[in-house]
């Protein structure tokens, strides 16, 4: 995958001979060295997970935060160059209220994903504009039922079972494939979140890091938010423990 | 030509150039709004009458909101424009809590914007027309403030809009004291509201009380006042002025 792009790879206006564009591919370069993002839609909600790496213990802890309320009933997970992804964030949100305005009810999540994935392809558009440098992860709730999209440097958008962006994705992916999400409550979901996290987590690469974890579901009557400290700090000791176990074989 | 750029010098003054989009009157108004402290927080009380010049044309008009976790709105006057506030304190409140920060906007920040919106609405010539009573209570202190359409704002131990200060104040004047109990307070806000039952005529006899305390909002289902039309003062009032009526 990795192909020098001499000549055709200075501009995003510019396709190569076999067709490609490789300034957004560049661009995912960038979403790939993040931190990994994970989420899953259980039967009853969406639950994402963020392993934030830190890179100075000087840092308070919950402070950068890399999961977004965009709506009472969404949130979005961003990968990547973090100004970039506050950008895209302010967006949708503009975008979230402006339609309630409009139309007098929540933006369909569907319609969220697309109006964001329609604002990330503009970049991709123009050589005075760069791409955008991150992935983002947006989990709502809406009257269909929760659902979860993934939206790329390139403007392209996918609905979702699970997904992972980031460092840790395809490990992430496998083990997201092993669940059964149609029987999993958002509770077991975020037990399940956090153990993905841990596990693809590189101690020796990247030394800490700290867990993000925000639902959308029944329980938390379909408004979108941190999960609650108990849960989290549950979830935490589960996925340890599980570290612990794969240690020990 | 001097005579046509002046008038239009002078509508560009007035406000934008489409005048018909500025307020002129009020259509759908709700009358008095009363609200008191008391031990625990704050009370208020409105009527659910929304008229229509002298017409009782709506009767089910909630005119007291809760806004956020820590206040309570009540409005009276143009009821759409009411609408409209409540439509920007929503969009407040979301972008508020969005933050997750751990704090959220108490009764004094919301009070002074609502007094920032009226005022500056007022300074265009197309003010949003209500007299709002927002009140609450955050972190055991407890507030209570009104703004006008104008802009005038101020706090007070007990605040009324309308024919409320006029014939509800005094009343509180006299009877209100610091650590009033709930039911001795919901006692003398249903005097206040039957004093202008009897006396306002845009008033209906269908009332809301809302409560608010740390513990949060509540707002109470609507209900009657007894009425007492038996009064000798009422059963013949003209006997002091032959001919009147």
């Amino acid at each position: 995958m990795s192909s020098i792009g001499t000549g055709y790879d200075l501009s995003v206006t510019t396709f190569s001979p076999d067709g490609r564009v490789f300034q957004i591919e560049y661009a995912a370069k960038a979403v790939d060295n993040s931190g990994t993002v994970v989420a899953i839609r259980c039967k009853d909600g969406v639950v994402m997970g963020v392993e934030k790496l830190i890179a100075s213990k000087m840092m308070l802890p919950g402070s950068n935060r890399r999961i977004h309320a965009v709506h009472r009933h969404s949130g979005m997970a961003v990968a990547g160059l973090a100004a970039d992804g506050r950008q895209i964030v302010t967006r949708a949100k503009s975008e979230a209220t402006n339609y309630e305005s409009v139309y007098g009810e929540p933006i369909p999540v569907k319609e969220l994903a697309e109006r964001v994935a329609s604002y990330v392809h503009l970049c991709t558009l123009y050589w005075w504009l760069r791409p955008f440098g991150c992935g983002v992860i947006l989990g709502g709730y809406d009257r269909d039922g929760p659902q979860l999209y993934m939206i790329e440097p390139s403007g392209v958008s996918y609905r979702y079972f699970g997904a992972a962006i980031g460092k840790g994705r395809q490990a992430a992916k496998t083990e997201i494939e092993k669940l059964k999400l149609s029987d999993m409550t958002c509770r077991q979901g975020v037990i399940e979140v956090a153990k993905i996290i841990y596990g693809v987590h590189d101690e020796a690469k990247d030394k800490a890091f700290e867990l993000e974890l925000s639902w959308v579901c029944d329980e938390s009557n379909r408004q979108h938010q941190k999960v609650p400290d108990d849960l989290l700090e549950e979830a935490k000791a589960a996925a340890k423990a599980a570290l612990e176990e794969m240690d020990a074989d | 030509m001097n005579l046509a750029d002046s008038t239009q010098a002078m509508n560009n003054l007035l406000g934008s150039e489409a005048d018909s989009q500025r307020t002129l009157y009020p259509y759908v108004t709700g009358t008095s709004v009363v609200g008191i402290k008391y031990k625990d927080g704050i009370l208020l009380a409105a009527d659910m009458g929304g008229s229509y010049g002298s017409t009782l044309r709506y009767k089910t008009v909630e005119r007291l909101k809760p806004v956020g976790k820590h206040s309570i709105i009540g409005a009276s006057g143009e009821i759409s424009d009411f609408q409209e506030i409540m439509r920007y304190l929503d969009e407040l409140i979301l972008y508020d809590n969005m933050w997750d920060d751990g704090n959220s906007l108490g009764p004094k920040e919301v009070h002074n914007y609502l007094t920032r919106m009226m005022y500056n609405r007022r300074n265009k010539f197309n003010p949003l027309w209500n007299s709002l009573v927002l009140g609450g209570v955050k972190n055991g202190q407890k507030y209570l403030g009104t703004v006008s359409m104008i802009g005038v704002h101020y706090e007070d131990n007990h605040v009324a809009t309308g024919f409320g200060n006029h014939l509800a104040r005094p009343i509180l004047r006299d009877e209100w004291h610091e650590n009033l109990t709930f039911e001795e307070g919901v006692k003398l806000l249903e005097k206040c509201m039957r004093v202008l039952l009897y006396r306002d005529r845009s008033a209906v006899n269908k009332l809301q009380i809302a409560k608010i305390t740390e513990a949060g909002v509540t707002i109470s289902q609507p209900y009657a006042l007894k009425t007492s039309w038996d009064l000798s003062a009422f059963k013949n009032p003209t006997a002091g002025a032959e001919g009147s009526w």
